[in-house]
């Protein structure tokens, strides 16, 4: 067994395996709405529950007949603990239905989908409501902690004296609001920020600077394209209380070309670096729900298939290198399950920079990287660039970071049935240092009829 | 525990410590109301504890729903004259002052509502405490019967919470939450159900200083500025009520102005002002209003159809309002509509409507959480009830009813809300016709309180009674009424409408023809009504009662739709709008035409009301009164037009119509159905 992992081996369905097959049966996500500097119309919770209120109702059975409710979030509010389970009341879940929160940074939206996965196939459960939902411009911000250990002060002092002296000394450099946002977009071990271990990797693989610009505008033309045909069938629009209605990702940049791109400035080493604004995932807020069943459910309820969940599995590296994750995660998935790169019809890789997919596109079919870094013979052939995020990805559309990982799932599921497919695969590198990748597989059958 | 029962409605029980708990709970009722009877026995019960000497009183209600509803109106009806009034009156306040004197603590424990009577029974202890849930209610809301607050609860009220805040209750009738009555003073403490009684043991025990307002809400009291509140509320009063209709405001102000000395003579003043208002008419129509909206919450009792999940179609002002209202009252709506605009407008409309009427942030999001745009119609296979509310046209209606009868669930209700297309057109396009049912909302949704539920020639009796059973769930008055067109409400409006708009026509200023009507005691005029329910929409009804029913429409109609001038909606129609509201002339004066005004205006509603009752439309004279009073603010103090007309004399009802028909034509013609009103007297 080359293949280094740090949880699990096998899958769900594996040849021999007892496990229960895994039906995901419908889906709904939000359209994704670009932060704008402010926080947007809708919370964390708002969001999972527009998505989920729509996927509720066209369900034949009552949201009580979930068995459990995963959601992930990395950032929710402080009045949003265990997000899950506020989302699962609201949505009219029953009281006695259990509900929790998952978090594996951004591989939060998939790991929801993972567990809610392993508990059908362990027969846990029958019917689950999964997903991921986020909120980033809800991130909080903070105070710094000398105006923490101040405001504790003025608010035990007892004399008019006392609050006079506690005031004092609050200093204006205290006031600086702490941006939680930029803190949880850093690894703490290494020091570094996202974008930093993406010019790592852009550095490694002498990835230039046009090389994910040119990528950047693929992946906007490509989302142009979808929303044009139709293609994202799993949005539904969404409402706020001042009488606007969202119906489409709204950071896709229609009018970009490698010109303005190029006039942008890096973001995170600056001023020499190569990642911008317009070549990494954009800030945003969304959220991503499916159905998960076991087939007594499926049959239970005559529910329709949308595909299935064959396998996922997780990997770990060097933080300084995370953009890495899919390369792990997706060979070690392949590995087990005995497949190549010709066996996968679609891919998804979600985004985080440019340079970090352009990055795992040079070491999946890399012979050194394959034999030094994780110890197989042979590396994998190449991705076909047109099976590979067909319809754009987060630089067009946005990464929030605990909802991607659904996203990508469901999407491909679209993708699949629209070409009439049948496995894909998609992964997310996650920061940290972890990849995760899913397969799975369109199919409108139960498998064992 | 010592317990004494020779008692009908009260159960009286003292306990180890020597605290009283005096629980009401009325025989014979699912609400406690305070009777004769019910007084009788608590004045004896109060001499009973007087001896006792308990540590304390607490009064509190046995009764899941809430504390006291008032005074039992059904008595009121009694009262044969001033005298006898007064006598009851008197007996009551007696009671009140008896609980007042008790040399121990007094303490009321309120949950749910505690209104008219009941809260002067609270007024008169020492303390109150309130369960803080949403159910919790107080109020003095007898205004709304045409008479005020008559047992002390004029003078304690004021006493308590200062004259501004307590006139301001009376006068409106409004109720107020818990919260709001702990901010006022009018209750001591509000706590959850769980400390309810730890809460009375411990106020009782440490004898806190009664609530007083403060300094400056008692300088309203002083000489000058007291004459010059009071002409200010008398002021704001006559924007709503006239005192010539509805005296009872104006006697408040007066009784507070002009107090009578030491507070026993202010007791007895308002026991003689009481007395009077009680038996005017003006009481009698009110109170009998009052008796006709019980009636009508009766209806809705029929089934034990439990209506959760409604799925409306049409984003329009209707459609929306009603989807909003299902929200409101706890249904799960769907609500369908072509355009993500009109979606967004409904969600925009409604919250609006959530603010206003559930304030609490939480609650607000629940509602919220509970309105659902569906753009697809998802909703509809699991709905309930589905109610179509699409343009009224139909083609496009029958063209919708038959795709959405096979998605629907076999037992949920089909409803239309259409205004006048006759329900026997729509259903031939269904496979089970007896299935429809018409459920005509009125329009503002959130303040009419009618529903007419139409009954086709299919239409069965079991859709009938779940239509009326969840007209009923959705906090609405059902009004049974048969297919024909208008209904029993427009019906009776149009040709009054219609009369209005030809008046204008003639020359006559539509000011001095909507102030007629508003002196008669319409809440509108009929030129503003007819702007705000969309000239369009009077045109389009006009043509389809002109072809069944022989009016005419009048000049000058179509003219103004053409030109776009639709009323309220387009900012122009018999008025200009600006904001909303009619910019009225002021020099155009009434002159003297006006008593022909009010005759021909009334004359055609009464006319086109009898011919309702004598075709059958709705099935007694007693719900053609509250529907026009429940649908369309029909003066209430003059209990409904056939009330009216009865009142009136009906012999010189029909020797008017004649001398209206000579001199305006046919359109007056007294209908056949007067001989047989006259017949059934």
């Amino acid at each position: 067994m080359p293949v280094k992992s740090s949880t699990q081996t096998g899958g769900y369905t594996p040849a021999g395996s007892a496990a229960r097959a895994v039906y995901i049966v419908d889906g709904n996500r939000t359209p994704f709405l670009k932060a704008r500097g402010k926080p947007g119309p809708f919370t964390a919770t708002d969001l999972a529950v527009a998505a989920g209120r729509t996927l509720l109702v066209r369900q034949p059975f009552s949201p009580s007949a979930f068995d459990e409710i995963i959601l992930g979030c990395i950032i929710p509010g402080p009045d949003e603990a265990n997000i899950s389970r506020i989302v699962a009341l609201r949505l009219g879940c029953e009281e006695a239905t259990p509900a929790f929160t998952v978090q594996r940074n951004c591989g939060t939206g998939m790991q929801a989908l993972d567990t809610a996965a392993m508990h059908i196939a362990t027969g846990r459960a029958d019917l689950i409501l999964a997903g991921g939902t986020e909120s980033m411009s809800h991130s909080p911000l903070l105070l710094q902690k000398p105006m923490v250990a101040t405001l504790g002060k003025f608010y035990r002092a007892k004399s008019p004296l006392g609050i006079l002296r506690a005031a004092a000394g609050i200093r204006p450099r205290h006031l600086a609001p702490v941006i939680s946002l930029l803190l949880g977009l850093t690894d703490v071990t290494t020091g570094l920020s996202m974008g930093q271990t993406a010019e790592n990797l852009a550095y490694e693989f002498n990835i230039s600077r046009e090389q994910m610009d040119s990528y950047a505008i693929e992946s906007n033309t490509r989302l142009a394209e979808a929303q044009d045909e139709g293609f994202l069938e799993e949005i539904s629009p969404i409402f706020d209380a001042e009488g606007n209605y969202y119906d489409h990702d709204d950071g896709l940049r229609r009018d970009t070309n490698l010109d303005k791109l190029g006039t942008l400035r890096p973001v995170f080493d600056r001023p020499f670096g190569n990642i911008t604004a317009g070549n990494s995932a954009q800030i945003t807020d969304g959220a991503a729900l499916v159905v998960l069943a076991s087939e007594d459910a499926v049959k239970k309820y005559d529910l329709p298939i949308l595909g299935k969940i064959i396998d996922c599995h997780w990997s770990a590296l060097s933080p300084a290198r995370m953009g890495l994750g899919p390369v792990h995660a997706m060979a070690a998935l392949l590995h087990n399950q005995r497949l190549g790169t010709g066996d996968i019809d679609y891919w998804e890789i979600n985004e985080a920079f440019a340079a970090q997919v352009l990055a795992c596109l040079h070491a999946w079919s890399n012979g050194s990287f394959f034999t030094k870094e994780l110890g197989f013979e042979a590396p994998f052939n190449p991705i076909p660039p047109d099976r590979l995020n067909v319809d754009g990805g987060a630089i067009a559309m946005g990464h929030p970071v605990g909802t991607s990982g659904a996203r990508i799932v469901l999407h491909l599921l679209h993708v699949l049935k629209r070409n009439n497919a049948h496995r894909g695969v998609a992964s997310q590198c996650i920061g940290g240092g972890q990849g995760g990748a899913m397969l799975i597989e369109r199919g409108e059958e139960l498998s064992h009829e | 525990m010592s317990k004494t029962t020779p008692y009908r409605h009260w159960a009286l029980e003292t306990d180890m410590d020597g605290y009283a708990w005096l629980t009401f709970d009325r025989a014979d009722s699912e609400t406690n109301t305070l009777s004769k009877e019910v007084l009788e026995e608590l004045d004896s019960i109060l001499d009973e504890i007087k001896a006792s000497q308990p540590k304390g009183l607490v009064i509190l209600s046995g009764k899941p729903q809430g504390f006291i509803a008032g005074a039992d109106v059904n008595e009121f009806s009694l009262l044969e004259n001033r005298d006898q009034a007064f006598e009851l009156i008197r007996r009551g306040q007696g009671v009140m002052d008896k609980i007042e004197a008790a040399p121990y603590p007094t303490l009321c424990l309120i949950h749910g509502y505690c209104m008219g009577g009941g809260l002067e029974l609270a007024l008169a202890c020492r303390y109150r405490i309130a369960m803080d849930d949403p159910r919790t209610r107080l109020g003095l809301p007898e205004v709304r019967l045409g008479i005020h607050p008559g047992f002390g609860g004029t003078v304690r009220l004021t006493r308590l919470l200062g004259p501004a805040a307590a006139m301001r209750m009376m006068l409106t009738g409004r109720a107020v939450n818990a919260f709001k009555a702990r901010k006022l003073g009018l209750v001591d403490y509000i706590v959850p159900e769980r400390l309810l009684k730890q809460s009375a043991r411990s106020v009782i025990e440490a004898k806190p200083k009664p609530h007083r307002p403060g300094w400056a809400a008692k300088a309203l009291n002083l000489p000058l500025v007291c004459n010059l509140a009071a002409n200010s509320m008398r002021k704001t009063v006559a924007r709503h009520a006239s005192r010539k209709h509805y005296p009872a405001p104006w006697a408040m102000i007066e009784l507070w102005e002009n107090p009578t000395g030491n507070l026993k003579k202010q007791y007895e003043a308002e026991a003689h002002s009481v007395a009077e208002l009680v038996v005017s008419p003006t009481s009698k129509n009110l109170v009998r209003a009052f008796f006709l909206q019980t009636r009508l919450k009766g209806l809705s009792k029929g089934t034990e159809f439990d209506a959760r999940r409604v799925h409306v179609i049409g984003g329009g002002a209707m459609g929306g309002a009603i989807a909003a209202w299902c929200a409101l009252q706890g249904m799960q709506v769907t609500v369908q509509a072509r355009r993500l605009e009109q979606l967004a407008q409904v969600i925009v409309n409604a919250r609006k409507l959530f603010d206003k009427r559930l304030k609490r942030p939480k609650l607000v999001r629940d509602a919220m959480d509970r309105l659902i745009p569906d753009q697809e119609g998802l909703g509809l296979s699991h709905a309930d009830v589905v109610i179509e509310a699409i343009i009224e046209d139909a083609g496009a209606k029958k063209e919708l009813l038959k795709t959405i009868e096979p998605q629907m669930r076999d037992t949920a209700l089909l409803a239309t809300n259409t205004s006048s297309i006759p329900l026997e057109e729509l259903s031939t396009v269904l496979e089970r016709p007896e299935r429809l049912v018409g459920l005509h909302f009125f329009n503002p949704v959130s303040k009419m309180m009618l529903v007419e539920v139409v009954k086709g020639t299919e239409t069965s009796e079991g859709v009938i009674a779940d239509a009326m059973a969840f007209v009923g769930r959705i906090k609405k008055l059902p009004l049974p009424v048969q297919s024909a067109p208008g209904f029993l409400i427009n019906r009776i409006l149009l040709p009054y409408l219609l009369e209005a708009v030809l008046m204008v026509s003639e020359g006559i200023p539509a000011e001095a023809i909507d102030r007629v009507a508003v002196n008669f005691g319409m809440p509108i005029g009929p030129v503003e009504l007819a702007d705000m329910v969309g000239l369009d929409v009077c045109l389009s009804v006009g043509k389809v009662f002109a072809s069944h029913l022989s009016h005419e429409l009048p000049p000058g109609l179509e003219e103004l739709v053409a030109k776009g001038h639709l009323g309220l909606k387009s900012g122009q129609g018999y008025y200009r709008y600006r904001k909303g509201k009619p910019i009225r002339s002021k020099q155009r004066k009434v002159g003297t035409i006006s008593a022909d005004i009010e005759g021909r205006l009334i004359s055609r509603l009464l006319n086109e009301a009898v011919a309702c009752l004598r075709t059958g439309i709705v099935a007694d004279a007693d719900l053609l009164d509250a529907g026009m009073i429940f649908g369309t603010g029909f003066a209430p103090f003059r209990g409904g037009p056939i009330r009216y007309a009865l009142d009136e004399n009906i012999e010189t009802i029909e020797t008017y119509l004649d001398e209206l028909k000579e001199q305006y034509g046919d359109r007056f013609a007294p209908d056949p159905g007067w001989k047989d009103l006259s017949e059934t007297l």
